[in-house]
């Protein structure tokens, strides 16, 4: 993920405008801001206070706890990967490729984002199981079963998460100045080179933030990953399956696995922030 | 740059919320009544946590308790009863529980939430298998064989237990592809033909109407699941909540019960 920053990028988000404006902070935004941030951080708190504490480290030392966790961060990883692989392409064709039905294109990236995680999992069910429309070739021709696999994790994580990659590269394509682009195509570039050498240095803030919410997105997958690969331990059985599983007869042991996963994105996403996502 | 971006990032967070909250406003109607406590007797909801396996049958209940009862009105939560349980004790406003294993009952009795429940039916698993059985599986021994792919369900909710003591009873060990969270996931993955084989309850095979067939195994009589139901002691519907429980129990409620494939206790 690292190497898709280059340096020609660096300062382009840290241009001036950030406090050239000055006076009394208007209350109109300040009260509703404070009473957003305290929704999202309580339920955190809450979380926190209820931890178990004392056999905390006791719960985390549990192989079942690390198994899970691994396979979380592998496969979120593996999916980002595949999404920045198919992701950045598909938000270029739909920034600087006009095609007829763009618009619907566009409509039709979103439908993850809208479509409960379960019924996610059910098409891809439908398409890519055993008896599914492409699935079913897969099994015939190559042997190859995707459900309750964990290729079949990072799939379901890949199909919920890309739309947050492609709306934020695509975003950044949209805000560059396309005339550095036309310049080095004057100068003889063919549009592979521009894209390689002047767009992709361009918009790398844009591809690692969305980057960043896709891992978040994929860490976090619940819905789908259940409906279509199952839940076993060490093979299909990520962090928020096990909290859920927990939930079941052990809420105490669901709050310390929620509290792991919540520590490990957090120390990544921080980490990544300062680092990389430069924009405000 | 950001700034198309981050417009994004408001209005869609924003438009689902939005969207979710007027989702969430009109599913309950006769939601005040049953939310006030103190109008115990003339309330006119029952709120009833029911486990999945009972969606059909109680729902048809339902219908009856309220066509003998004008002006009330019965409202179903149906789950996981190990998830209904902690629903109850985390403090939802229910007023009957029927739950599909004595153990996830006793969570709710330890936390003196109900008390004395009635076992009311029960519930024996079978071996649900997808239309045409493509991997000719006739008895539970061939689940052991590793080219059957079966699904069970987690051991943490009741058909997982019965599961988990049937295949001991038989001395038999099976790996499975998945262990799902509840009785209704596990046949899905039955329905579409993603698993060859998986223990469910006899009620959702004939549930399915179909769609997956059922073959009984002796070994089924070693891990019966009984369906304990009770009247929570901080019942808001009171009197009604009893009233649904002696429909449930009543020679009504049997015949409803036993069409759906459910023993008498």
């Amino acid at each position: 993920m690292t190497s898709t920053t280059p340096s020609p990028a660096r300062g382009f988000a840290d241009r001036p405008g950030r406090g050239a404006v000055t006076g009394r902070l208007p209350w109109a935004l300040v009260v509703p801001g404070v009473l957003g941030l305290a929704f999202l951080v309580l339920p955190f708190a809450g979380l926190l206070i209820r931890a178990p504490w004392s056999t905390l480290f006791q719960r985390l030392a549990e192989p079942q706890v690390l198994e899970a966790l691994r396979l979380s961060l592998v496969t979120a990883t593996v999916a980002t990967l595949v999404c920045l692989l198919l992701g950045v392409p598909l938000a270029w064709l739909l920034a600087r490729v006009s095609f007829p039905g763009r618009r619907l294109v566009r409509a039709l990236i979103t439908v993850p984002l809208v479509l409960p995680p379960v019924v996610g999992g059910v098409a891809l069910l439908l398409v890519l199981g055993r008896r599914g429309l492409v699935g079913q070739w897969l099994d015939a021709t190559f042997g190859i079963s995707l459900p309750f696999t964990t290729a079949g994790v990072v799939l379901a994580e890949a199909f919920v998460a890309m739309p947050f990659l492609v709306i934020s590269v695509e975003g950044a394509l949209r805000a560059t100045d396309q005339r550095f682009e036309e310049a080095a195509a004057t100068l003889g570039a063919s549009r592979w080179t521009v894209f390689r050498r002047v767009t992709l240095p361009l918009i790398a803030p844009g591809i690692v933030a969305g980057a960043v919410l896709c891992w978040a997105r994929a860490l976090g997958e619940f819905g789908a990953t259940i409906t279509f690969a199952g839940n076993f331990p060490g093979s299909t059985r990520t962090m928020p399956l096990a909290v859920y599983l927990a939930l079941e007869t052990e809420p105490e042991a669901a709050i310390v696995l929620s509290l792991v996963l919540l520590a490990v994105s957090l120390v990544i996403l921080a980490g990544l922030r300062d680092r990389w996502v430069t924009s405000p | 740059m950001f700034r198309r971006l981050s417009r994004w990032a408001v209005a869609l967070p924003l438009a689902v919320a939005l969207v979710g909250v007027a989702g969430c406003g009109s599913s309950e109607p006769g939601a005040p009544a049953a939310a006030d406590p103190a109008s115990g007797g003339g309330a006119t909801t029952v709120t009833v946590f029911a486990a999945a396996s009972l969606t059909g049958t109680f729902t048809e209940l339902g219908k009856t308790f309220e066509a003998a009862h004008p002006g009330t009105s019965v409202r179903f939560n149906f789950g996981s009863s190990a998830t209904l349980a902690q629903q109850i004790t985390q403090g939802a406003p229910a007023d009957v529980f029927a739950a599909a294993s004595p153990a996830t009952m006793k969570t709710v009795t330890d936390a003196s939430l109900a008390s004395a429940p009635t076992t009311f039916v029960r519930n024996k698993l079978q071996i649900a298998v997808p239309a045409g059985n493509p991997a000719k599986v006739d008895a539970l021994s061939d689940l052991t064989d590793p080219k059957v792919k079966v699904a069970l369900c987690a051991e943490q909710v009741p058909c997982g237990a019965a599961a988990v003591k049937a295949l001991d009873a038989a001395g038999l060990k099976v790996t499975p592809v998945t262990l799902e969270q509840d009785v209704k996931a596990t046949l899905t993955k039955v329905e579409l033909g993603e698993v060859d084989a998986a223990l469910v309850y006899t009620t959702d095979v004939i549930a399915s109407g179909g769609k997956v067939n059922g073959i009984a195994f002796p070994e089924a009589e070693k891990a019966i699941n009984d369906y304990p139901i009770a009247t929570l002691s901080k019942a808001p519907a009171g009197d009604l909540a009893k009233q649904f429980v002696d429909l449930v129990l009543s020679q009504q409620g049997r015949d409803v019960l036993s069409k759906a494939g459910f023993e008498a206790p």
